[in-house]
């Protein structure tokens, strides 16, 4: 028996996964490997996506459902406080870099657009400076995104006057679509570039907003593919290696993408290209990226002139380099 | 295969910026060390290697080591303020950077921690993400992720004693996740890192501690409770 047991294990790691995949369609551990299968799992259990992200956390995380929704509670309350936090504080980061610039966008006289567009601005930025300040955040889905979401939902559930559970569903509809990038491209800036960071995030932001608005899931999923086409190649070059320039402007940007790329979603307008094939492109271009372009602070901004002074200023000069014979072992 | 992440790796951790690796893997690095001296140090000396040696003041990482050394976790807001706090608790501490540790991975940091008249020496990696390894404790091969309980003992090399360690700890109902022994020389101390996956209990430490060939034991629970 026991020999039985190990001869399927290995036979799974070898990548009959697929296979496997085939005679067990409702299988939740390969239910976040595509859009397709997600769509396709929903489609067959009759159920929304939101249930679906809760079912798969609870079988694959043992996790109680009413404690994912205390999760999701408390994430979302930390994102309000990193907005308000963000437009009330004082935000100077330690090099300078970043001093106030969202309390200047919020209270500035001028609207291009419109006021709602000025105050979706302003709080990405807000909570992405309290974030370079070493505040309370929510990564999401990682730190150098953390204004993202926090803006656009914020602004989203004030214009909309919706619920906090519709927020919270739409964070589960996030969660899938990051889990989906992660398993098929990455989430991280030193392995795929910006575009994973606030690429993914603006995905996730732009498929919660259309789902909070009573979208499909084809306009959902359409949303993650014009917002991914629209972010695709994002190179990943913060100054001096610090989480401030450019991630902070880029906060703001990728939140103004996300509600661009939902605007379009939701009038139908297809991506043409499936959202699961731009995933890929996505993948592709952030490995044949090169390293000085991956949270190395060896190139674009941070290479510039005023980077490298920056740079110079800021990091520690005064180390010690130890003589060879030194090194410890 | 990796395991998949969970819901709350996407919209999560709740963390103080700006970085997963700079702040919330310091503070934990800081916080499995003071479990390693049993509690907050008196005295601290901090070495930040590699790329960690020019970058930790930019990224508060040291806010964060300080924050670690009085237990703060990784989303309490008072790690911003860490310099005051730990000004009015007495804690002395100093910084030092070394650039070039090629030994070393490149988020490096070395904690010599002192409380009355116990000195500790922790050598922790920060990976990415929040995650650590702390792969060194007393010059001793430790290689623990702090994620789970750990147990680390030092004992004399004497024959039966991983068989002996591990029966004990299968009496807890508990699963051993990784289990390594590393030795100094021939003959010196061993010292047995066990991962478990749930806790156990303290008079089995205590019984352990009665061993005559164990010298030392540590026991470090989830440092994230
Ligand atoms: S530039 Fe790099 S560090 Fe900054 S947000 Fe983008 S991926 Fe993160």
């Amino acid at each position: 028996m026991n020999q039985m047991r190990a001869f399927f294990f290995v036979v799974n790691t070898n990548g009959i996964g697929e296979f496997y995949k085939r005679i067990n369609p409702n299988n939740m551990s390969f239910l976040f490997d595509s859009f397709k299968g997600w769509k396709q799992y929903c489609l067959d259990k009759d159920i929304t996506l939101y249930d679906s992200v809760i079912e798969y956390e609870m079988t694959q995380k043992n996790k109680k459902e009413a404690d994912i929704w205390t999760g999701l509670g408390k994430a979302y309350q930390v994102m309000k406080e990193a907005v308000d936090t963000g437009l009330q504080e004082d935000m100077t980061s330690r090099s300078g870099m970043i001093n106030n610039g969202a309390k200047k966008v919020y209270k500035h006289p001028l609207s291009v657009l419109s006021p709602e567009f000025q105050r979706l601005i302003a709080r990405a930025l807000a909570a992405k400076e309290v974030n370079s300040c070493m505040g309370r955040v929510v990564a999401a889905p990682t730190a150098g995104a953390s204004g993202i979401l926090p803006g656009t939902l914020y602004t989203l559930q004030e214009i909309h006057q919706l619920e906090d559970q519709k927020i919270l569903e739409g964070l589960l509809v996030g969660a899938g679509i990051a889990l989906i990038i992660e398993e098929k491209a990455s989430l991280a800036g030193a392995v795929g570039g910006c575009q994973a960071e606030t690429g993914s995030a603006a995905a996730m932001a732009s498929g919660a907003m259309v789902f909070c608005l009573g979208g499909s899931i084809d306009q959902i999923f359409n949303a993650v593919a014009i917002t991914i086409q629209c972010m695709l190649g994002l190179v990943c070059d913060p100054v001096a290696g610090l989480v401030e320039i450019p991630c902070v402007v880029r906060n703001a940007s990728a939140s103004a993408i996300a509600n661009s790329s939902a605007q379009i979603a939701l009038a139908d307008v297809s991506a043409v290209i499936p959202v699961d094939e731009c995933i890929e492109a996505m993948g592709e271009i952030g490995a044949s990226m090169e390293t000085r372009y991956k949270e190395t602070a060896l190139g674009g901004l941070a290479a510039t002139l005023t980077g490298q002074e920056i740079a110079k200023r800021v990091l520690i000069q005064d180390i010690e380099i130890l003589p060879d014979e030194e090194l410890p072992q | 295969m990796g395991s998949k992440s969970s819901v709350f790796d996407m919209i999560g951790p709740v963390m103080i910026g700006p970085s997963s690796s700079h702040t919330a893997g310091v503070v934990r690095i800081a916080r499995a060390a003071i479990r390693v001296l049993g509690g907050s140090p008196e005295n601290a000396v901090i070495t930040f290697y590699n790329s960690f040696a020019r970058t930790y003041e930019g990224h508060g990482s040291d806010k964060a080591i300080l924050g670690g050394l009085m237990d703060f976790k990784t989303d309490d807001p008072h790690i911003r303020e860490a310099f005051d706090i730990i000004k009015e608790r007495g804690i002395q501490y100093t910084f030092k950077s070394i650039g070039n540790a090629s030994v070393y991975h490149p988020n490096t940091i070395k904690l010599v921690l002192t409380k009355g008249a116990k000195t500790i020496e922790v050598i922790g990696e920060s990976l990415g993400g929040g995650l650590i390894n702390i792969a060194e404790v007393d010059g001793f091969n430790a290689n623990f992720t702090a994620q789970s309980h750990t147990l680390i003992i030092k004992a004399q090399d004497v024959a039966g004693a991983i068989a002996f360690i591990s029966n004990i700890i299968a009496q807890e109902q508990t699963n051993i996740a990784t289990m390594s022994v590393s030795r100094k020389g021939k003959n010196d101390l061993a010292c047995h890192v066990i991962e478990m996956d749930s806790g156990i209990r303290a008079t089995t430490i205590d019984y352990l501690k009665t061993i005559p060939w164990i010298k030392d034991l540590i026991y470090i629970p989830d440092i994230d409770l």
